[in-house]
């Protein structure tokens, strides 16, 4: 659900040593960050390394191996949550940004991944 | 005659729009309020921010009975979570996941509702475990009854046996409507036409739901018709989704206390076209079910590839037919429209 929600349109932009956009968690509600299993990212058909990946909500930012034992914070319901890629830098243009979650839902069978792909604008 | 049954919403009715900002809490209610919906039921980490990780903030709970004051509304229900597996390969422990039940009773009375609703997967010991700190708080823990699970089946007898066992009366049922899905809904055979079913095998799963067939034929069925990845899937959904009989919840009506208006899509002519609302309205009648029906409107997710859901809309619809079969002479109707 959600799915084509996810990625917010206009939101790339240049990072320190690579790029950030906002995205926000396919659910109908929030999670705790320890629930998120995973975040995976691709630019232009190239996976970004899970390590080379930062979640940063409320001016807080985590590593994904840090996320798995954050018990005190939250990705809120519809909140935009800076997703940064450190890649080394994108150069001006459109690109195609494919962003997916992976969370463990307690009352769910099974463990839902979610997707968006999205064209975003690198301003010049 | 006019019925002792009233109409509500839950918020989550109105996921499409809270989730992008484009309607706020306040639309929320004054929209259901208009429609003479007047209980409202919340999933509270969807409303509320912070919940429960953070806590929630007391300028939003405060803002809360403003708005519930406000639009003559009556806060119903919270809906909690209890996210058990908050830990990484391994299981949260008993007495941890009962002091979660107990956080959330003590936030269902900050919001001033009568009823908590509980998943389904929820180990019934933990619910019995909460259920005296429930009732001093003047809350009853209801668990919901949600397809695919149903009044006949073994978890949930499980779970009536418990709350009999107790003897507390802080514990009971919350049924979802979805449970009595008579027909294939409309909504979910487009989707999957649109992902790629080919019409003929997307046709016979609809035939055979109709007739009834059991979900695993009609999966080998498929198979054998061809049908691969999104085939598979449609026919799968016969696994989780079966017409359970309205009249089921009389055995328990004793401990029902509030009833997800669950739908998937509101016709012009104010029909669902999958479930039997007829049915279900005239079974609370005989039950003497005197609780909220409040809407859940769960089509958006089944629709949102193709078009941007009208959540106001469909829940206006739910609501007019609902006043209909409660025999009430007023037709509700909205005076103001949601900013875009």
């Amino acid at each position: 659900m959600m799915d084509n929600k996810m990625i917010v349109e206009g939101s790339l932009q240049r990072e320190e040593g690579g790029f950030s956009f906002l995205g926000r968690l396919p659910y109908y509600r929030g999670l705790g960050l320890s629930m998120i299993e995973d975040i995976i990212v691709s630019v232009d058909g190239a996976a970004i390394p899970r390590e080379a990946i930062r979640f940063c909500v409320r001016d807080q930012t985590y590593t994904l191996d840090e996320m798995e034992t954050v018990y005190d914070n939250r990705w809120n319901f519809g909140e935009k949550a800076r997703i940064v890629a450190l890649n080394g830098g994108l150069p001006a243009g459109n690109h195609a940004i494919t962003f997916a979650v992976r969370m463990r839902v307690s009352y769910l069978p099974f463990v839902p991944t979610t997707k968006d792909t999205k064209q975003l604008a690198m301003a010049a | 005659m006019s019925s002792t049954i009233k109409r509500g919403v839950s918020l989550y009715s109105y996921q499409n729009e809270t989730f992008q900002g484009k309607m706020s809490l306040e639309d929320c209610l004054r929209t259901s309020a208009e429609l003479g919906a007047h209980g409202i039921e919340v999933i509270g980490e969807q409303t509320f921010w912070g919940w429960p990780e953070c806590g929630a903030m007391q300028e939003d709970i405060d803002n809360w009975h403003r708005l519930i004051a406000k639009y003559n509304c009556v806060p119903v229900c919270h809906d909690f979570m209890l996210d058990y597996k908050r830990y990484k390969g391994r299981e949260m422990p008993f007495a941890e996941q009962v002091a979660s039940v107990k956080n959330d009773i003590d936030f269902g009375a900050r919001l001033g509702v009568k009823f908590i609703r509980a998943l389904v997967s929820i180990d019934p010991a933990v619910l019995v475990a909460a259920a005296d700190y429930a009732q001093e708080k003047g809350i009853k823990i209801l668990i919901e009854v949600h397809a695919p699970l149903h009044f006949d089946h073994p978890w949930i007898i499980r779970h009536a046996e418990a709350f009999e066992k107790s003897g507390s009366d802080a514990l009971g049922f919350l049924p979802d409507m979805g449970m009595f899905l008579f027909k294939f809904p409309p909504v979910w055979k487009e989707k999957f036409l649109r992902i790629g079913v080919p019409k003929a095998i997307a046709d016979y799963v609809e035939k055979a739901y109709e007739d009834r067939v059991l979900s695993e034929y009609v999966i080998l069925n498929v198979q054998e018709m061809g049908g691969t990845g999104p085939a598979v899937a449609m026919a799968e959904t016969l696994r989780h989704n079966a017409a359970f009989e309205p009249k089921r919840m009389l055995d328990y009506m004793p401990r029902i206390h509030n009833i997800h208006g669950k739908f998937y899509q509101m016709d012009e002519d104010y029909v669902e076209p999958s479930i039997p609302y007829d049915q279900i309205v005239k079974v609370l009648k005989q039950g003497g079910y005197q609780g909220y029906i409040c809407s859940e409107y769960e089509g958006n997710r089944w629709i949102e590839d193709a078009q941007e859901p009208d959540s106001v809309e469909q829940v206006r619809r739910q609501q007019v037919m609902l006043a209909r079969l409660l025999g009430e002479s007023v037709e509700p109707s909205l005076n103001t429209t949601v900013a875009a």
